[in-house]
């Protein structure tokens, strides 16, 4: 069971590589063809060495739902740097920064941290740092902390570890 | 309009030097290299289609990787120097 | 049609430059280090995202332009809050605390004080 877990990595590591290579050199004769494939072992096989190749690099497991996820980020995205806009053409008064602590009710690591860069990634809202299960964010302004303590973001990254 | 782009580009990268020397603490400067080096990864990028020549993406891929690392380096040093001088003094 | 493309690739550029150079600005107008942090790291990411996106727009038909930059669009997005939240985290060891609002009901006074002492050389530097 491991070990066939560990082939299922190393392939999507080797896809991931080629599709990177192919990608970037867009030249398909024999001897750029060669060096890619040359390449691609030499990183497999110093990944493989330092132990790197596992669910945490090559995260196979999540969701379909992340795409979905992805949509919804990036309308929020676009939404709230246009609120930060705003307040920088309005001027240091306009800001309010606040500190607060969020929970979190992710179980996994790699939930805790989408929930950790997805709050980052908005701006008006910094992650700070992550204690066990609750999360200490600074926000410009007490709506991006009320709109985190209704929890619907916190919502929608637990939806993606199912 | 490829000009445009890198005029404001170029606005903000002086803005972000600006910054950068005035900075009052040593994390107001780290900001402000880490932005300018964003800056600059999306100038050379639209530099590429300026001047005709989209290899010069090439550099910045390479330059996005260099730039992240570079900050994640410098903070790690100044977070264990840190550490290191408050422990001496105790 | 490619009127309707290049129009939207003018708009995406234009928006972009004016979204880094609103950032740029923000990190002058911000009183302190946090939420200055917020205008520029912060921006980058639409800003960024939304000049290479309108580079994309002016391709004709070569794959490996639009593979790079996608790859840059990826990488920005994934380490810009990587790269902010480091940033957070290495002042707040360093000692250095955010200047927060006057509405001080919906916020815990002990949050801060987990991350051990103020160091003095770092707010006197302040402005």
């Amino acid at each position: 069971m491991k070990k066939n877990n560990s082939i299922r990595y190393i392939v999507s590591l080797i896809v991931v590589l080629s599709l990177i290579w192919l990608g970037n050199s867009g030249f398909f004769n024999g001897l750029l063809l060669s060096l890619g494939v040359v390449s691609v072992i030499f990183v497999v096989f110093m990944s493989h060495r330092l132990g790197i190749i596992d669910e945490e690099s090559q995260p196979l497991h999540v969701s379909r739902r992340i795409v979905v996820y992805w949509l919804w980020l990036l309308k929020t995205l676009v939404k709230s740097n246009i609120t930060v806009i705003k307040r920088i053409w309005k001027g240091p008064s306009s800001i309010n920064p606040v500190v607060a602590r969020i929970p979190i009710s992710q179980k996994t690591e790699m939930g805790q941290a989408i929930y950790a860069n997805s709050i980052t990634l908005t701006p008006g809202t910094t992650t700070l740092d992550v204690e066990d299960d609750t999360m200490i964010v600074y926000a410009l302004s007490n709506n991006a902390i009320r709109y985190l303590m209704t929890g619907d973001m916190d919502r929608r990254v637990s939806r993606l570890e199912e | 309009m490829f000009l445009a782009a890198a005029i404001a580009i170029l606005v903000a990268m002086a803005l972000a030097l600006v910054r950068a020397f005035m900075g009052p603490t040593l994390y107001d400067r780290i900001l402000s290299v880490n932005v300018f080096g964003t800056k600059t990864v999306l100038f050379i990028a639209v530099l590429g289609f300026l001047m005709g020549r989209p290899e010069f993406l090439d550099i910045a891929l390479v330059y996005a990787l260099i730039n992240f690392i570079a900050i994640i380096a410098v903070l790690r040093f100044f977070e264990y120097k840190h550490a290191d001088a408050s422990e001496a003094k105790e | 049609m490619s009127i309707f493309i290049d129009g939207l690739s003018w708009a995406l550029l234009i928006l972009g430059g004016f979204i880094c150079v609103s950032g740029a600005i923000g990190m002058h107008r911000f009183p302190d280090f946090f939420s200055r942090m917020h205008a520029a790291s912060v921006t980058d990411t639409l800003g960024g995202s939304l000049i290479l996106v309108g580079l994309m727009l002016q391709l004709d038909g070569e794959y490996t332009v639009l593979v790079k930059l996608i790859l840059i669009v990826l990488f920005i997005l994934l380490t810009s809050p990587t790269a902010s939240h480091a940033l957070a985290k290495a002042a707040l060891h360093g000692g250095l605390r955010p200047k927060l609002g006057s509405n001080q009901e919906e916020q815990d006074e002990d949050v801060l004080r987990s991350f051990g002492p103020v160091k003095s050389e770092d707010t006197k530097n302040k402005e």
